[in-house]
């Protein structure tokens, strides 16, 4: 069954100053899936994802998010949405249920701060301040503040950049797992394994155009069949595994 | 799916929470808005409760048995000190006893007295203090002794019965206007900068919140903050040091709206720095450069009129100065909000001209 688009970009550009950072770029999210959008540093992932996110102005085009117009109702997309920006940090001085309490506000809601930290596995860390957290646990949190709302979609920018193989690990397995309540997630990511594992289709960005859209399965099936070859034979694990295999999946984290 | 209607009051009072509370924990804040104030409160407090003093030497050799002695003695500012010649000479050198005094019994009869005294360059203004109380002191003696002349002239003297001006009464509400300005330049700068830096403001502004209530929730935690701090920067000086209030409760209500007042006029400095620095490191220097003139210049310790008249004019350009001549006003002298109009429009025309500035420089990311 083909899902309706939850997210429409069409003509998208934007330049800064004479730069042209998007270049007419078009694509559709279906809702419920995890849609990455991958390429080399600046070739305008963050861009289309701020200027979607409501945090930057586009030069022209149209996008549409969630049945809503981003140049009519900016207001109303940013309450069915969730944002984890890169190397963002939070209010100075607060624990994270303080924190928790201040988005809630932001938005207007009332969210339950332990039944959120619940989710992401961090309720004993509920009284600690966001800087005492480690590397993976910052980023469970970054997404946890991104459920606050109960967004319909949730955008992450590079969430698991810089985290070891078990916090990458067990943060595809949150992703996958909010995905499976329904909620639609774009992303960005330079792993491409994590892009193997988590998305369901990938739009490939280059110098501020999209050069294909697929899913990852098609794209390596595609190039396979154009005759494409590794250098190296490809062995039955990679040195990941062995990682894996030798540290165990358990989270290292005080 | 039903969207509620969105509470701009919720999502302001949101922040200020936040804010008020990041600012209980961070230690420079609770220093320089409550301890430094404090301090200086405290020290002069217990500096200024004596009044002016004068040191002076008895010699040795001085007669101790006789009515000048007894009477200066009793004087509250003449306070007499003990030590050998050696140190009494070297001290009145260098200017730590202000006098010495050598009161001989003339052996020829009259007059009965000599009352040598030795004064030094090192302290000449006390010297003319001590002078002065001298001459009082020795007229009506010379007058009540037998056979003198009649007076030509009676002195009558009537002292009104005023308020005593405390060292406390003029330190405290410097110190208060003080310790407004560095909760509203160095606080405001330097938390806006790093919600800057840091994306926290980035992250705040993918959710429905307006630019409007960040900054009114940001001010709002810091007058609560400030008032707080006002109010026992007062209670301490009132209670501990008698700091005069004259109207009581009132005088409190007044001093806090002032005090506001010119918080938000300060806070619109510290807007204003944080948009011209580009990092936090930037910050100490700029802000230093509009409160450290203001903490010298705004009559804090001095009164403005102790300064040569060519810095008096840059002193009465200063927003602190009419905060802190309107705190004054109206906790020494019971002066109502009416009374001190004039300082509160200073203060208002500077607050808009700042604000003008802040809007033009200030920057979201």
């Amino acid at each position: 069954m083909e899902k309706s688009p939850i997210i429409t970009v069409e003509n998208l550009v934007k330049n800064y100053d004479k730069f042209e950072a998007v270049k007419g770029i078009s694509f559709e999210v279906k809702e419920g899936e995890i849609f990455g959008l991958l390429g080399p540093n600046g070739a305008g992932k963050t861009t289309t994802l701020e200027i979607m996110e409501t945090l930057r102005d586009k030069t022209s085009g149209k996008v549409m998010i969630g049945g809503f117009d981003l140049e009519k109702s900016p207001n109303d997309i940013k309450h069915i949405i969730g944002v984890q920006l890169q190397a963002a940090g939070y209010y100075p001085n607060l624990n994270l249920t303080e924190l928790i309490k201040l988005f809630s506000g932001l938005y207007g809601i009332d969210v339950n701060a332990i039944d959120l930290l619940s989710k992401v596995s961090l309720v004993d860390k509920a009284k600690a301040k966001y800087k005492e957290l480690s590397g993976g646990q910052k980023q469970r949190f970054s997404i946890a503040t991104t459920l606050i709302n109960k967004p319909k979609i949730i955008f992450l920018d590079e969430p698991t950049t810089g985290l070891d193989p078990q916090a990458r690990r067990n943060l595809w397995d949150l992703i996958l797992e909010i995905r499976s309540t329904g909620t639609t997630i774009v992303l960005t990511t330079h792993y491409m394994d994590e892009a193997e594992v988590l998305c369901d289709r990938i739009a490939f960005i280059d110098n501020g155009k999209i050069i294909d859209i697929n899913s990852p399965d098609q794209f390596i099936d595609d190039l396979v069949a154009s005759g494409f070859e590794r250098k190296k034979e490809v062995k039955k694990a990679n040195l990941e595994d062995v990682f894996i295999h030798f540290t165990g999946k358990d989270l290292r984290e005080s | 799916m039903k969207i509620k209607k969105y509470s701009h009051i919720k999502s302001t009072i949101a922040i200020a929470r936040a804010s008020f509370k990041s600012i209980l924990r961070s230690p420079s804040a609770v220093v320089f808005s409550l301890l430094f104030p404090l301090i200086f409160i405290v020290v002069f407090g217990f500096i200024g409760g004596g009044g002016i003093t004068v040191d002076v030497g008895l010699d040795n050799k001085s007669d101790t048995i006789n009515p000048i002695y007894k009477t200066l003695n009793q004087i509250k500012v003449v306070h007499f000190v003990v030590e050998d010649d050696k140190t009494m000479n070297q001290d009145l050198e260098k200017g730590r006893i202000d006098a010495v005094i050598n009161i001989q019994k003339n052996p020829n009869g009259l007059p009965a007295y000599f009352v040598n005294v030795k004064y030094t360059e090192a302290s000449k203004e006390k010297g003319s203090i001590l002078k002065s109380v001298l001459s009082n002191v020795i007229l009506p003696i010379n007058t009540k002794a037998n056979d003198a002349p009649p007076p030509v002239a009676e002195l009558r003297e009537t002292t009104i019965s005023g308020r005593e001006y405390k060292t406390i009464d003029f330190i405290l509400p410097g110190q208060l206007g003080f310790a407004l300005l560095s909760t509203g330049v160095f606080g405001t700068a330097f938390v806006f900068i790093s919600l800057r830096l840091t994306l926290v403001i980035k992250r705040f502004f993918a959710t429905p919140v307006t630019k409007a209530s960040i900054v009114l929730g940001e001010a709002i935690a810091r007058i609560v903050f400030a008032l707080f701090t006002a109010i026992f920067i007062i209670l301490v000086g009132h209670f501990a040091f008698g700091f005069t209030l004259i109207n009581g409760f009132t005088t409190v209500v007044n001093m806090l709206i002032l005090s506001t007042l010119g918080l938000i006029v300060f806070l619109g400095f510290g807007l204003a720095v944080s948009g011209v620095a580009k990092n936090e490191s930037i910050v100490p220097p700029i802000a230093n450069i509009i409160t450290l003139p203001q903490f010298l210049l705004s009559g804090t310790f001095f009164s403005i009129s102790a300064f040569p008249t060519w810095l008096q004019p840059i002193s009465r350009a200063l927003p602190l100065t009419y905060l802190n001549d309107a705190l004054r006003k109206v906790a020494f002298e019971g002066a109502t909000l009416w009374d001190v109009h004039h300082q509160i429009l200073i203060l208002l025309i500077w607050g808009i001209g700042i604000y003008a500035l802040a809007v033009k420089v200030f920057k979201w990311e």
